[in-house]
């Protein structure tokens, strides 16, 4: 099986690895990068646990062809917390209570990102769009959008 | 399985690796051809791609406007000249999806998908295409009739016409989930007037069909009528001619029919959808 080099940013960092023809982006970034914030749920685009900002865009990591991340700089939730500090989506979440079993928390703080890196003052409509392509099956939703609410209420600045 | 993935400079080459291979796809935004990736699908051997610069533009073509294959939904939604197309880009997939969903992905996708190409029918779309034996142009609604015969090849782009006005072009997705939608049916109109009469009306519907179709019983209906109730009550009788709902688990056929002349009414007087 032919192997291609393939570089990108990850959260900042430079990264070089070999990726097979065919492989998604989510599978790169968990066995060669080793980075397991992104969630593998579905495989189908159906779930948003895989959501990875490239370029500052939410995608689907599973439906991505690795090979197409060439020179991206790609955002995952293990780049949010700043040592101890956490990211204020992340503070919110836990006040909130948004996150129960947590598997599709790191793919809602980026899609949750991606809407505040852009629109810091989101309306709750604005919030609902944001999160559509998420699924989560223990909060209702509901303390997840109070939590990027609250996040973005705070006023504070949500880069990481 | 092994698969193999393949760039070429230009879409005329990726549609001669297309022609030459078996189970060889063209990649657009990958989110339905990475799906079949994923589970292990066969038929999905090969996988060819390309960065023509071509598919990527959006430009004015004589009356309308011309756009690349590989434009995205979030691609129309940033384009100010693409307006007229901003609520059908907007009720496709969640953020992530619209990022990388292509237009040309869309004119593959299998009902009950296919919400942007049913607004590109309404608009006289027309496609043009790559293949083994050069470039070549068709209207979208034969294209879609034979797709699965003719999709030996690399669209390049897609032309379609301005509406008259903001207010001639109509485009209503029925969904039962909000804000993710998956359509029961997709209604695109455009509605140019003379003097207070349609003229040159032209409805498509998605997911009435294995593809998004053209209605000419309802574009014929609507000749010369008026927009009000009585103008509309002969097109709303052949809502669903030459339709074949599917039964799925978003809809029965029986619903698809049942509905289909509620929304078309609605869509025509301009009411919510
Ligand atoms: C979670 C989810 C939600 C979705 N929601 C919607 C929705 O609401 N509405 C909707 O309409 N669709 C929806 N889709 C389906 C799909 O995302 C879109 O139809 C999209 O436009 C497909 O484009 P793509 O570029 O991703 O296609 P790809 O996966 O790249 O390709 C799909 C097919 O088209 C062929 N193809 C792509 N581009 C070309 C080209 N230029 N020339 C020749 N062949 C080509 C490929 O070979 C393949 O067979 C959804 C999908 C997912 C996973
Ligand atoms: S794993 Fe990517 S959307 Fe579910
Ligand atoms: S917290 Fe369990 S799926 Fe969302």
């Amino acid at each position: 099986m032919s192997k291609k080099p393939l570089q990108f940013t990850l959260n900042g960092a430079n990264k070089a690895v070999f990726v097979e023809d065919g492989q998604n982006l989510l599978d790169v970034l968990r066995r060669e990068v080793g980075d397991f914030a992104p969630k593998y749920g579905c495989g189908q685009g159906t779930c948003g646990s895989c959501t990875v900002l490239i370029d500052g865009k939410p995608h689907l990591s599973c439906l991505t062809l690795a090979e197409r991340s060439e020179g991206a700089s790609i955002e995952t939730a293990s780049g949010l917390a700043d040592g101890p500090d956490l990211h204020p989506l992340q503070d919110a979440f836990m006040e909130h209570f948004a996150a129960q079993c947590g598997y599709c928390t790191s793919g809602m703080l980026m899609a949750a990102k991606a809407l505040l890196d852009h629109t810091p003052t989101p309306t709750r409509e604005e919030v609902v769009e944001a999160i559509a392509g998420n699924v989560c099956r223990c909060t209702g939703y509901e303390p997840i959008i109070n939590a990027i609410l609250d996040a973005a209420a705070r006023g504070r600045r949500f880069s990481a | 399985m092994t698969v193999t993935v393949t760039t070429y400079e230009t879409a005329t080459e990726a549609a001669h690796a297309i022609a030459a291979g078996t189970s060889t796809h063209f990649l657009g935004g990958g989110t339905l051809i990475m799906r079949a990736l994923n589970e292990g699908d066969p038929s999905v051997r090969s996988i060819v791609m390309t960065g023509d610069i071509a598919m990527k533009q959006i430009r004015p073509a004589g009356a309308g406007m011309e756009i690349g294959a590989a434009v995205t939904m979030a691609d129309i939604l940033g384009s100010h000249d693409l307006g007229f197309l901003h609520s059908a880009a907007r009720a496709v997939g969640g953020p992530a999806i619209r990022n990388m969903a292509t237009l040309g992905g869309n004119l593959f996708a299998r009902s009950p998908y296919g919400d942007l190409a049913t607004a590109l029918l309404a608009l006289d779309g027309v496609v043009v295409l790559a293949s083994g034996g050069g470039m070549r142009e068709m209207p979208l609604s034969e294209f879609l009739a034979g797709r699965d015969g003719v999709a030996k090849g690399v669209v390049v782009s897609v032309r379609v016409s301005r509406p008259a006005t903001l207010e001639a072009f109509r485009f209503h997705k029925v969904s039962r989930v909000r804000p993710k939608r998956i359509a029961v049916l997709t209604l695109a109109a455009h509605l140019p007037m003379n003097s207070g009469r349609i003229t040159g009306a032209r409805i498509a519907y998605g997911a009435m069909a294995p593809t998004p179709i053209r209605v000419p019983a309802v574009e014929q209906a609507l000749e010369g009528a008026s927009l009000d109730e009585q103008g509309i009550a002969r097109a709303l009788a052949v809502a669903c001619e030459g339709c074949a709902p599917a039964n799925d688990a978003i809809a029965s056929e029986w619903y698809r029919r049942e509905v289909t002349p509620v929304h078309l009414k609605r869509l025509l007087l301009g009411q919510a959808a």
